[in-house]
């Protein structure tokens, strides 16, 4: 009896988990990423993508809760559904997950990663951490803090 | 006998059809050289509204897709419409204008409170008079250079700082439909406390005020910025409609000018010779 009643235990969780997912299609995502000059995904079919926001970094598959987010410096990575990934590098903007498994990255700018420079981003964060210093204002000292902030996640993100 | 021929026909080169067809012309140069310059930025002003309105749908896609509905009882509403400096761009400003005009009408007979931007100083001109007491903000420099993501940011930068705290809004914009045709379109904007309360808002996860408020003010910008891509390119094309039409009228002015010129120089010569040889006749 107790030999039976183990594998009555055992055997339930197997059962919730195949009928979990046994009726569930994965829901195909509508990716549309794009800047105000640039589209580069428009409703298109990705595996996942990985957006840098300012309360983490976080992956997006198919069927992700709905969520807004708003971006921080960082790369966006998009895997396709070939299994390549593409990186980018973007500056701020906004992600929304829809209920229908599509969503909307919106960059304020975007570049792909290797059309970036690594000593050319060395030298901008050298130049804005130096303006730090020396500025007092409210305002202005917000702008430099912004850009030290890109310059040191491009630099992160190229090394 | 001779002199008098010379300066009758000296008269007649600068009699008022001589002057005017001389106008006519210099006009006709001026709007075919503006009908050039306006499909040279039309066609760059149609390439880059591209991206610009699928980023654009993407900006409204949230409020389409939670269907975000404004609640009826609110009052402070927000018009921005958006247009440019410079004329001779056919009806762009005057159809912005109406709508706008009958908006505020409808608004204010139901009760509300109305504000509007002005994207453009023709718009200023067209509802000052009328309307002066209601507008919030006015934007010049609109239409020389093709509108950036930072003249966006710029606005909606001022209409934040303003103040007036509106609970739903929304835009005038001539959007692009084809070069002979554009259509003054509406796009709603919303407040964030209407997007906080929204009962559709619920089913999105982990959302605080901060974030939400940052996911606002963006959204804000973008809808400014689509909307003043599109109505760019809505005016460039308009412009060069128009300045093809005024040329072709210039046109059929100088061949009827041209014309008559003709006929009159004619007449003023063959009066001559009956001068002349009459007075021949007559020694």
């Amino acid at each position: 009896v107790m030999a039976a009643r183990f594998l009555l235990r055992r055997a339930v969780p197997a059962l919730r988990h195949a009928r979990c997912y046994a009726d569930a299609p994965a829901a195909q995502m509508s990716f549309t990423f794009a800047s105000p000059t640039q589209v580069f995904f428009k409703e298109a079919s990705v595996k996942q993508i990985d957006v840098p926001t300012l309360t983490g970094a976080f992956g997006i598959l198919p069927a992700h809760v709905p969520t807004l987010q708003v971006l921080r410096p960082g790369i966006v990575t998009v895997f396709g559904d070939d299994g390549s990934s593409t990186k980018y590098f973007v500056s701020s903007g906004s992600v929304t997950v829809n209920a229908d498994s599509s969503v909307q990255l919106l960059a304020e700018e975007a570049v792909p990663l290797d059309s970036l420079d690594l000593a050319t981003a060395k030298a901008n964060l050298e130049k804005a951490q130096s303006e730090l210093v020396g500025v007092s204002d409210e305002a202005a000292r917000a702008e430099v803090l912004i850009s030290v902030e890109a310059n040191e996640a491009i630099v992160k993100a190229l090394e | 006998m001779f002199a008098r021929t010379v300066f009758c026909l000296f008269v007649f080169r600068f009699s008022p059809v001589t002057i005017r067809l001389k106008s006519i012309k210099n006009i006709q140069k001026i709007t075919k050289s503006m009908k050039m310059v306006a499909a040279a930025k039309y066609s760059r002003a149609e390439r880059s509204l591209k991206p610009a309105r699928v980023y654009g749908t993407g900006a409204m896609a949230l409020y389409e897709k939670a269907e975000i509905k404004a609640p009826e009882d609110k009052n402070k509403h927000l018009i921005i419409g958006v247009s440019s400096d410079r004329g001779l761009c056919g009806a762009i400003h005057s159809s912005v204008a109406k709508a706008m005009k009958n908006e505020i009408a409808k608004l204010l007979g139901a009760g509300k409170e109305v504000m509007i931007v002005n994207v453009g100083d023709k718009l200023r001109g067209l509802l000052y008079r009328t309307h002066g007491q209601h507008i919030l903000i006015n934007c010049k420099e609109v239409g020389r250079k093709p509108p950036t993501f930072t003249d966006a940011s710029i606005i909606a930068t001022e209409l934040l700082d303003s103040g007036y705290e509106f609970d739903q809004g929304s835009i005038l914009f001539n959007r692009f439909r084809s070069v002979i045709s554009y259509k003054t379109d509406e796009k709603p904007l919303f407040s964030l406390d209407t997007v906080a309360n929204s009962e559709n808002m619920g089913i999105y996860d982990d959302i605080d005020a901060d974030v939400l408020r940052n996911y606002q003010e963006f959204a804000l910008v973008n809808i400014i910025y689509f909307g003043m891509k599109e109505s760019t390119t809505s005016e460039q094309s308009a412009r060069m409609t128009a300045m093809d039409s005024a040329s072709k009228n210039a046109s059929e002015m100088i061949d009827k000018l041209t014309l008559t010129f003709n006929r009159t120089r004619q007449a003023v010569i063959t009066k001559e010779l009956i001068e002349i040889i009459s007075g021949a006749a007559a020694l």
